[in-house]
């Protein structure tokens, strides 16, 4: 069974037809990439799949997202959702608080709130995320004090720490150096085995890299989604061929 | 003489213009910062000698004229005007920056009552209040009609610095916070209004020296009776309204001056802190 | 059960915004209604254009153009003291300070805000009205006492707007002028200011709005006579200060009088903050 189904999705922004008749499939377990040039629409769609564009006013969606087999924007709980959907943003957005409150924030929303339970599910989190050695001693100082890598890692932790079935992340490693990006990339590969995960990309030896499956955006149009390998090697599309040759981007 | 001294001097004979605008710019900026220190350095000056003991006794009477019960109402006042305003002040401004729809009709309408409101002398606030709250409620010159009319002086003052701080929470901590599951509510009272602190802060300790150096918007509400008030509808004044009328009857001079003295110092105090936790903020 | 509670704290957060509205239609309506007595009695010409002010007089006159001349007097002459000091210092502060100088500046004109009017009023009692009597004659509670006094206090309302509209023209207006062999007074007075002339204009609007508005510090220094003269080292009576001074004894009409003065101040308040407004959305717009 597929983890998402979108069916005839399209989204304006007031006027402006954003996203146009998008349908797509992602399975389970799976990494699954978004390339395209920047205003393609890729960053508006993964932000369908935890509605994180409600917030963004005069923003008007039709047709259906799925997730489990259910309508997301029919009769879902939106916090709810967005707990099963974890996100990471393209700028590390650690709160201005310690690293223990960071990863806290999320599960003591959602109502936890013995400190055992807290203290485990933090040292969890931040192992998954790779970060663990890195800050074990000094988790209860502000974790505006670590580097960009580790911030992003960090934010991985929070997102995991609320225990989601699914992973959006947004070109989380654009703002990073190239040993962090290794770092997210390998992490990402790790964290597969148990969450979906999809992943806004802005460099295609990334998606070559980290992904299973590839979406290639345009004008707000999915024009082709494939493995991987096959979408770089034999890519179906002339548009879609000369954006992964450099013709344009 | 050296050579940079030389060319300023070969630029002024060829623009006397420039002279002259160079030579008004340094007298006008003199003037300015030359009077607060004059005005500061004057009163300090006479009124210190006359700081004594029996300007803090805890009766006033017509001899000591004490300025000590008038201090305490001063904090009593500010105290439940804070009360007052802080929560209309700041929940104005998260309703404007994280409910309401940008640009919408209601924005509009609170914009414009809170420009309208910070443009109204205080006097209107205290006619105002002297016509709604003495007169209509009933409520005389008393400590409540005092601390009502003021704590509507401060609102705008109040909900304009805390929208300033929180339009300056990043989005992106937001965005965060909504993203792990948190509802609106959560995210103002978890993440955004502990960022604004500073900000907010800044505002109320401006709001506390209005209120400290207040007097037209009061002589009429809370009245001027020499006493700390003993219920909510008793009558009392504060420092400046003390100042105000001991400089009126012309009798108590020294004492005026060393009044002077401490507010002078309290007002200097409090824009100093109000300086302090504006620079805390943009260190941030 | 959370929703309901969000959509709960909605409204409860949008009430207390509400608050603000509620305020300025308590204010205009109480304000208003309280003068509408003393207006209908003794009709608005009367009441603007009379020049006679004798509420307690056995044949009562309730003229205020004496106030309104004294208001704007007074006003005119802080003008003349006030503005061009801050705007001098305005332009010094923002195109020829060096940083170390802008550290003392800056919490100056900051604190110059905040002194409380008694205290400026106290100075002036002290030290403006003297100087006045030794000066100029006659005994020192005048116009010109209440004008300077009043040119000083709205110092840092003018100073910190033109400032922001100076900071905010583009440096390239500047280095422009600079450019063709503009001495730097020469680029900033002759390019710079005149391209944040809305944004001064404003803040000697706002500073005026200052000035008629004050009460407390002109009450102490104006001699407070209600009389029409244009001899500035005699005493006048502003629309403010009438207020404050008679406020404690008037009853029935005379206090709808002294309200209805209040209405007009606040008239003129209004006005005085929309061409404020008008400029300042000007100055937004023009860079």
């Amino acid at each position: 069974m597929n983890k998402f189904e979108i069916n005839n999705l399209d989204l304006y922004y007031g006027n402006f037809h954003a996203l146009k008749n998008i349908n797509m499939h992602i399975k389970p377990n799976t990494v699954t990439a978004f390339i395209g040039p920047s205003g393609c629409g890729k960053s508006t769609f993964l932000r369908t799949l935890n509605r994180m564009n409600d917030l963004v006013e005069g923003c008007r969606i039709t047709g259906e997202v799925l997730m489990d087999g259910k309508n997301v924007y029919h009769n879902t709980d939106v916090n709810l959702l967005r707990k099963n959907v974890g996100m990471v943003f393209q700028k590390p957005n650690p709160f201005p608080m310690s690293v223990y409150n960071n990863i806290a924030y999320g599960p003591r929303t959602h109502g936890i709130t013995k400190k055992a339970q807290l203290d485990e599910i933090v040292e969890k989190s931040l192992r998954d995320a790779a970060i663990w050695d890195e800050v074990k001693d000094r988790l209860h100082k502000s974790a505006m004090g670590l580097s960009g890598g580790q911030q992003q890692r960090l934010c991985i932790a929070r997102a995991l720490a609320v225990k989601p079935q699914v992973l959006l992340m947004d070109e989380p490693t654009s703002a990073l150096d190239p040993i962090s990006t290794a770092k997210v990339e390998d992490l990402v590969m790790e964290l597969k085995k148990d969450y979906t995960i999809v992943m806004v990309t802005h460099n295609m030896q990334q998606a070559m890299r980290a992904s299973d499956e590839t979406a290639f955006f345009l004008l707000g149009e999915m024009i082709e989604k494939a493995p991987t390998g096959k979408l770089f090697s034999m890519p179906q599309d002339k548009r879609c061929e000369d954006y992964i040759t450099g013709r344009f981007g | 003489m050296n050579t940079k001294v030389k060319q300023v001097m070969q630029t002024y004979r060829r623009s006397p213009f420039s002279l002259a605008m160079r030579v008004m710019l340094i007298v006008s900026i003199a003037f300015t910062v030359g009077i607060l220190a004059f005005i500061l350095i004057y009163i300090l000056a006479n009124g210190i000698p006359y700081i004594t003991p029996s300007l803090f006794s805890m009766e006033y009477t017509s001899e000591n004229v004490s300025m000590l019960p008038s201090i305490i109402t001063t904090l009593m006042l500010v105290a439940a005007s804070l009360v007052i305003s802080m929560p209309f002040g700041i929940f104005t401004a998260v309703y404007l920056v994280e409910y309401a729809a940008k640009g919408s009709r209601i924005v509009e309408v609170i914009r414009l009552t809170t420009e309208t409101l910070s443009g109204i002398p205080s006097i209107v606030y205290g006619l105002f209040g002297n016509i709604f709250f003495v007169t209509v409620l009933g409520w005389k010159y008393s400590f409540l009609a005092g601390v009502m009319t003021i704590s509507i002086m401060i609102l705008p003052l109040i909900m304009r610095t805390a929208e300033e701080a929180l339009i300056a929470v990043p989005q992106d901590w937001r965005q965060a916070s909504f993203g792990l599951g948190a509802g609106n509510l959560r995210t103002v009272f978890k993440i955004v209004l502990p960022s604004a602190v500073p900000g907010i802060l800044s505002g109320v300790i401006l709001a506390i020296g209005r209120v400290v150096g207040e007097t037209a918007a009061l002589i009429y509400t809370l009245g001027t009776m020499a006493k700390i008030p003993d219920s909510f509808f008793s009558s009392g004044r504060t420092l400046a309204l003390h100042m105000w009328v001991l400089s009126g009857e012309g009798l108590h001079i020294n004492q005026a001056y060393a009044t002077a003295v401490v507010l002078v110092v309290i007002v200097v105090a409090i824009n100093a802190l109000s300086g302090l936790v504006a620079k805390k903020l943009q260190r941030r | 059960m959370n929703h309901k509670k969000e959509i709960a704290a909605k409204y409860i957060f949008m009430f207390f915004a509400l608050a603000s509205i509620l305020a300025v239609a308590l204010i205009s309506i109480f304000i208003f209604a309280g003068g509408m007595p003393a207006l209908k009695e003794i009709g608005i010409i009367e009441f603007v254009f009379g020049t006679k002010w004798k509420p307690t007089a056995a044949t009562p006159y309730y003229g205020i153009a004496s106030m309104i001349v004294g208001s704007l007097l007074i006003t005119l002459g802080a003008v003349v003291i006030g503005v061009p000091v801050g705007i001098f210092s305005a332009v010094f502060i923002s195109n020829f300070c060096p940083d170390r100088l802008y550290k003392v500046i800056n919490p100056a004109v900051n604190l110059l805000a905040g002194i409380p009017s008694v205290i400026y009023g106290f100075f002036g009692i002290v030290i403006i009205v003297p100087f006045v009597r030794n000066v100029f004659g006659g005994n020192g509670n005048s116009i010109l006492a209440a004008s300077i006094l009043l040119g000083i206090m709205i110092l840092p309302t003018v100073v910190s707007v033109s400032q922001s509209a100076l900071r905010a023209v583009p440096s390239h207006y500047y280095e422009g002028a600079l450019a063709l062999g503009a001495t730097k007074e020469q680029a900033v007075f002759k390019v710079v200011l005149p391209a944040a002339k809305s944004g001064v204009l404003a803040g000697v609007i706002l500073g005026i709005g200052r000035s008629i508005g004050e009460t407390m510090a002109v009450q102490m220094v104006a001699g407070n006579q209600p009389r029409i003269t244009f001899d500035m080292t005699k005493g006048i009576r502003t629309m403010t200060t009438n207020i404050v001074l008679e406020m404690a004894e008037a009853a029935d009409l005379h206090r709808s009088a002294l309200i209805a003065t209040g209405a007009l101040l606040f008239l003129f308040i209004l006005m005085i903050n929309s061409l404020f407004f008008v400029l300042k959305r000007r100055m937004n717009s023009e860079h």
